[in-house]
């Protein structure tokens, strides 16, 4: 930021494409993406060593904005790709984006068992309790009471999935919870969710200002949590069982080691590799 | 949005600390602006985007004056988390969820508005918290220049009538589903 300090050093901008975002003006997702540049701007990736995978919704468009390798792939298949292209290519850093019905839904399959192998990567789960792409369904993690989306006049009266719990029961290693209103703040989770190996988990309550306009007052509602992040999942469990979904910042770091397959065995010669195949 | 800001929790102890400050908080005024100014572009809103184009090449040039200031000195290097504003975002940053694709010129220099009333109620607090005078004499300075923006945008929210209450009303609504 400085004239003989500054030269060298990426700055957030330069993490961003040529692409300008077609997202609804007063989209959380601006910030999350403003957020994404400064924590790789902070840890000083080269874009060439970074990736962005994402499936289908407005936030999983994320890769076309920024100047990184990026995947635009299948509707809720963002860890799967994510998850291959790691065990491929580990050195990358691999940071996948999507929205709550991408990630809970249609991919929660994946989801849960991410979780479980806990691959070196980061998932930003952009949060905003509706399917604003398709134009306003009640998503996985919408209030049961939710009465304006036009599939469910009545409200789901269904309880709202809990995604950092399901996570934390999964074994996910690094749970955190930002507002996309806090666009410095979701940074600097971003870029330790990024140094810490394994899963990290960042759910971002990021507003749909189009279907879900009450969310605009979310900035004055989340508030710090009161405690330290914990590496105890038992002392996590109680503290997400227990709050309110509006508590900010990293709640559990676990201490699993990252996942990596085992390397192949080689194999020499044709009678070795005969030798596999005989029954 | 509040116009009310508080600086740093604690003093600010020179005036490179903050030159840097003031580097950071018009930064991110222009990229907030052009960011601004793409959305609106984006959703063929494009007299608001010429205006939020004009507020960043402004706060462009505000930019050049931190940097002549700071020739010869070295201003300490913070990640954008490490600035200690006063609820995590600058001034004239952030408040992006208060954009709208139908929002007039009226909106946008309201908007701005609220930016420069923070920037300048944060330039107050340095004054007032600081125990350098080097620091105090420049904070003072910014606060003057700042107060200088609020009076030039309160002229150009002159020219353009309050909008009517209904101005979000769209005709032809994108969340109507089909």
């Amino acid at each position: 930021m400085t004239e003989t300090t500054a030269c060298a050093l990426l700055q957030p901008k330069e993490y961003k494409s040529k692409v300008k975002p077609v997202w609804c003006p007063g989209c959380g997702d601006f910030g999350v993406l403003g957020s994404i540049t400064k924590a790789l701007s902070g840890l000083q990736i080269q874009p060439e060593n970074a990736a962005i995978i994402s499936g289908i919704g407005c936030s999983s468009r994320m890769p076309t904005y920024l100047r990184t390798y990026g995947f635009h792939g299948v509707h809720g298949r963002a860890l799967a790709l994510a998850t291959g292209l790691k065990v491929a290519r580990p050195e990358l850093t691999v940071i996948a984006t999507g929205g709550d019905g991408d990630g809970f839904s249609i991919g929660g399959n994946h989801f849960l068992h991410t979780c479980r192998r806990n691959p070196n990567m980061t998932y930003i789960v952009m949060d905003n309790q509706v399917y604003g792409m398709t134009k306003g369904q009640a998503s996985p993690t919408t209030d049961p009471n939710w009465e304006k989306g036009k599939l469910t006049p009545g409200g789901t009266g269904i309880n709202p999935f809990q995604p950092l719990v399901i996570a934390l029961a999964s074994g996910a290693n690094f749970i955190a919870r930002t507002s996309s209103s806090d666009s410095n703040g979701t940074a600097r989770i971003i870029m330790e969710a990024i140094r810490h190996p394994g899963f990290s988990l960042v759910q971002v309550l990021s507003p749909c200002v189009t279907f879900r306009p009450e969310q605009r007052d979310w900035k004055n509602l989340v508030k710090p949590a009161q405690m330290e992040a914990t590496t105890d999942p038992a002392q996590a469990a109680r503290r997400l069982l227990t709050d309110e979904g509006l508590y900010t910042g990293i709640l559990f770091r676990g201490d699993r080691p990252a996942y990596q397959p085992r390397p192949e065995p080689s194999i020499d010669n044709i009678a070795e590799l005969d030798e596999e195949f005989r029954i | 949005m509040s116009d009310s800001t508080n600086g740093p929790q604690r003093s600010i102890g020179s005036t490179e600390e903050l030159l840097a400050y003031s580097l950071a908080l018009e930064t991110e005024a222009v990229d907030r602006f052009n960011d601004l100014a793409d959305q609106m572009e984006t959703h063929h809103n494009y007299e608001v985007a010429d205006l939020f184009r004009k507020l960043a090449k402004i706060e462009g040039l505000h930019i050049e004056n931190v940097n002549k200031a700071s020739v010869g000195k070295k201003l300490p290097s913070l990640l954008a988390w490490e600035f200690e504003w006063d609820g995590g975002e600058s001034p004239e940053g952030g408040a992006m969820e208060d954009a709208h694709y139908l929002m007039q010129p009226w909106h946008a220099i309201e908007l701005a508005m609220h930016g420069e009333k923070r920037a300048v109620a944060f330039f107050r607090h340095v004054a007032g918290t600081s125990t350098d005078e080097g620091v105090i004499k420049m904070a003072l300075e910014l606060v003057e220049e700042e107060e200088e923006h609020v009076a030039l945008l309160q002229k150009w929210q002159e020219r353009f009538p309050r909008p009517d209450k209904d101005w979000d009303e769209d005709l032809d609504p994108p969340t109507i589903l089909e």
